[in-house]
């Protein structure tokens, strides 16, 4: 009420009672509220716990690792910080020192409790993650660090000699704070060197960017030829009469009750080299015995089987937006002088922009973030980048590497959904 | 027809047929001749293969048997496009992508019109709809009526010679649609287009037409002014489906010259105009329309037979009287009189007595 006075209308409308109005309207509408939001609440609590929560940990883990920092017991599940030493030591000098003896025994005193915690391990590898061939450095030392005597740089020495590379003590510097956005440049094919400058990693070590580049080429590839597959089949099932398309609506939904792992792996008994296609072809005498075509653990088949596989998520916006459209006005068109190529190209195909415009968005983001399918017969060539974060999750255990090539995934999905929204507008989307 | 000068016809349909399933077949034999400049309504219920006409003349749907001619050629196999033909839709079908001026420029971009020349028509298409001040503003920003004109618009703005029209004014309230159809009537007179216009609206039908074929079961039963559609059907079906009509079923007894004498069911006999009854002891309907009921027995013809009748329903209706009778055990025969100073009000239950005269009664076909 004090706001309606603040807003200089002198007049402030009230209920039969004298009460204000809009005081009314909002007890009135308060109830309804609530009864809304209890009855949506199941789902937001589902949605931040299985959804909001897990990409928030991971844009942390991303930048967040305590491998240098932190112990934790298995067992007792107790945490004691580690590598303390060596972090005043760094502290207390600035990047690009020499290290000294006194690094050196910081190093030593750290060791002995790493060996005491049985954590040395840990340590290598988060060393190891950004400068290769360092983890038995760590393990070797600690076996050794009982036994060493000052000077400890000698003794260092004498276990590998590598212990004064720059590089190594470099990635230890930057690792002994537990925050860093060393893992962005790993996964953007870049690292730091000595003087901690960022330089692009060797020639034959750059990977990422280029699965990048392949997921994007290839994603928009699978989304236009499922548009090109996509677009005369919903429109046969948008103009049929409805008891034909409904039978052909289930061959287009087929796909989608089947097993993703069934239709990966049927592609593969049609595409490879002993398969369906490749018989087919010499029975008919078109190829040759000796010259079958290589079509799987190739980008072919990765983008075959992926076309057929997100293909429904094309046909159904596309079959929403022309289900609707009025056969009339093509027929006005027509009537009004314009030849059918014309009528398709200015009245009919603008009108099915909001639905080619859900479909490509839907499988661009769905293609971008494949996994199975390209694992299975994608090959070496035709992985995607999500095989790439899945091997850090699963295989090389660099977590926060692999939340790194995801987060640079989700940010790259989130321009592009922004570009969408600029040049076409969300309010065009339709999805069904 | 007869009546229409060879050199003026304009469209002709020549023993049209059409069939969709090769069983049946939705338009049997049609014939219609058009001249320049006349406004013909397809009239009939639905399913009476008026607007599978009209679309065989647009070129959406092809004539299964026959030609159809438009200005003396056969257009059996001109695509739609090429036929020049203004079309106006029953829902319109304004492109909702587009301006009211992009729709009506589209007929003309189409046909390579310049952009002066185009800008020129489209804003003298949109001032004879009395729209020029919604070139920019998008089909869904306007009312069914203003749609309406747009179409009409589009429709013209290329200067067709021939304009058909599905039902145009099916989706707009009572009182739009009398105004648009004074509207529509004014144009096409005043540009001198043909028209063809489908509706199962007879009041329209009535009130815009020079002609009404009317439609059924894929033949036109009658073609005619509206005048003679209304006081001179030629069969039960056009008497029935053009305005308000009594029916009474009987036997013919007697044919002499242009009046026939009718045993009704009931047993009582009637005189009235033989129409498409031949001989006697033919089952005939006998149509009569409400207006034309004479309650008063100076005003008929001596010796005309008269009918006894029961009051069962009076309704005031202001301008008129409608009163519901029991006549020859028919329940629903109504009789429209109009509210003048010395007319009778009757009250049900009254007994009263009728009659016509005989040209009004037409004996049809049972």
């Amino acid at each position: 009420m004090t706001d309606a006075t603040a807003n200089g209308k002198p007049q402030m409308l009230t209920t039969a009672d004298g009460k204000p109005l809009k005081e009314a309207l909002k007890r009135a509408q308060a109830r309804a509220r609530r009864k809304a939001f209890l009855l949506v609440l199941p789902l937001l609590a589902f949605i931040l716990i299985t959804f909001v929560t897990p990409i928030a940990q991971m844009l942390h883990q991303s930048v967040y690792n305590e491998g240098f920092v932190m112990h934790e017991d298995i067992g007792t599940r107790t945490r004691t910080p580690i590598m303390t030493n060596i972090k005043a030591w760094f502290d207390g000098n600035s990047a690009g020192t020499e290290p000294d003896e006194a690094a050196f025994a910081a190093l030593h005193q750290d060791f002995l409790l790493l060996r005491e915690l049985r954590a040395p391990g840990q340590v290598g590898t988060r060393v190891n993650y950004e400068r290769g061939g360092s983890r038995s450095m760590f393990t070797k030392a600690a076996r050794s660090a009982e036994r060493m005597e000052p000077p400890y740089r000698e003794a260092f020495l004498d276990v590998d000699e590598e212990w004064t590379d720059p590089e190594l003590w470099r990635v230890m510097r930057d690792a002994s704070s537990a925050y860093t956005f060393n893992f962005y440049l790993a996964a953007l094919d870049r690292t730091k060197n000595v003087d901690g400058e960022i330089v692009s990693v060797d020639q034959n070590r750059q990977i990422y960017i280029k699965l990048f580049t392949r997921t994007l080429f290839l994603s928009v590839l699978i989304t236009f030829l499922t548009f090109l597959l996509a677009y005369p089949i919903a429109h046969l099932l948008a103009t049929l009469p409805l008891r034909y398309s409904n039978l052909l609506m289930i061959f287009v939904l087929l796909p989608f009750w089947t097993s993703l792992l069934v239709r990966t792996t049927s592609w593969m008994v049609l595409l490879q080299s002993q398969g369906v296609v490749n018989d087919a072809l010499v029975g008919m005498g078109i190829l040759g015995d000796e010259n079958r075509l290589q079509m799987m653990y190739n980008q072919i088949g990765t983008v075959v089987a992926m076309t057929h596989i997100l293909l429904p998520f094309m046909v159904l916006p596309l079959y929403s937006v022309m289900r609707p459209i009025n056969p009339s006005y093509v027929r006005a068109a027509r009537s009004l002088g314009a030849t059918s190529w014309t009528a398709f190209r200015r009245i009919y195909f603008p009108q099915t922009v909001p639905g080619i415009g859900a479909g490509a968005l839907l499988v661009f983001i769905l293609a971008v973030g494949y996994y199975i399918t390209p694992a299975l017969v994608g090959g070496a060539d035709g992985q995607l980048i999500s095989n790439l974060i899945a091997f850090h999750m699963q295989n090389s255990l660099n977590w926060s590497l692999a939340a790194a090539l995801a987060a640079l995934l989700l940010a790259g999905i989130l321009i592009l959904y922004w570009l969408y929204d600029r040049l076409i507008g969300i309010d065009n989307l339709k999805l069904g | 027809m007869a009546d229409v000068n060879r050199d003026d016809v304009f469209v002709v349909f020549d023993r049209v047929q059409k069939s969709y399933d090769g069983e049946t077949l939705v338009v049997k034999d049609l014939n219609l001749s058009m001249p320049r400049g006349e406004f013909l309504t397809m009239l009939g219920p639905s399913g009476s293969g008026k607007t599978t006409c009209l679309m065989m003349l647009a070129g959406f749907e092809t004539a299964t048997h026959g030609e159809i001619l438009l200005g003396g050629k056969p257009i059996n196999n001109i695509p739609p496009h090429k036929r020049g033909i203004g079309m106006v839709f029953q829902n319109y079908a304004l492109f909702p992508h587009m301006t009211v001026a992009e729709n009506l420029s589209f007929p003309l971009e189409v046909r390579g019109i310049d952009k002066s020349t185009r800008e020129e028509k489209i804003k003298r298409a949109l001032d004879m709809v009395q729209m020029g001040r919604f070139g920019n503003r998008r089909p869904a920003q306007l009312s069914g009526g203003q749609q309406q004109r747009i179409a009409l618009a589009r429709a013209l703005v290329f200067e067709p010679e021939l304009v058909l029209m599905d039902e145009p004014l099916g989706a707009l309230d009572k009182q739009l649609r009398e105004h648009m159809q004074f509207e529509i009537t004014r144009l096409a007179h005043e540009l001198g287009i043909t028209t063809v216009y489908v509706t199962h609206d007879q009041t329209e039908a009535l009130t815009m037409s020079d002609r009404v074929a009317v439609f059924d079961d894929g033949r036109i039963q009658q073609l005619a002014a509206p005048d003679t559609l209304y006081e001179e059907p030629q069969n039960s079906f056009v008497a029935q489906f053009i305005g308000e009509n009594n029916t009474l079923e009987g036997v013919i007894t007697e044919i002499k010259g242009d009046l026939c004498e009718v045993r009704l069911d009931s047993g009582e006999i009637i005189d009235a105009k033989p129409v498409n009854v031949s001989s006697v002891g033919d089952r005939t309907r006998v149509s009569i329309r409400p207006e034309r009921v004479e309650m008063n027995k100076a005003r008929l013809q001596k010796g005309a037979h008269t009918l006894k009748a029961e009051v069962l329903e009076f309704i005031y209706m202001g301008d008129i009287f409608r009163t519901r009778l029991r006549v020859a055990g028919n329940d629903d025969f109504v009789v429209k009189t109009r509210n003048a100073p010395d007319q009778v009000r009757t009250e049900p239950g009254q007994q009263i007595e009728i009659g016509w005269l005989p040209q009004d009664c037409r004996a049809l076909d049972a």
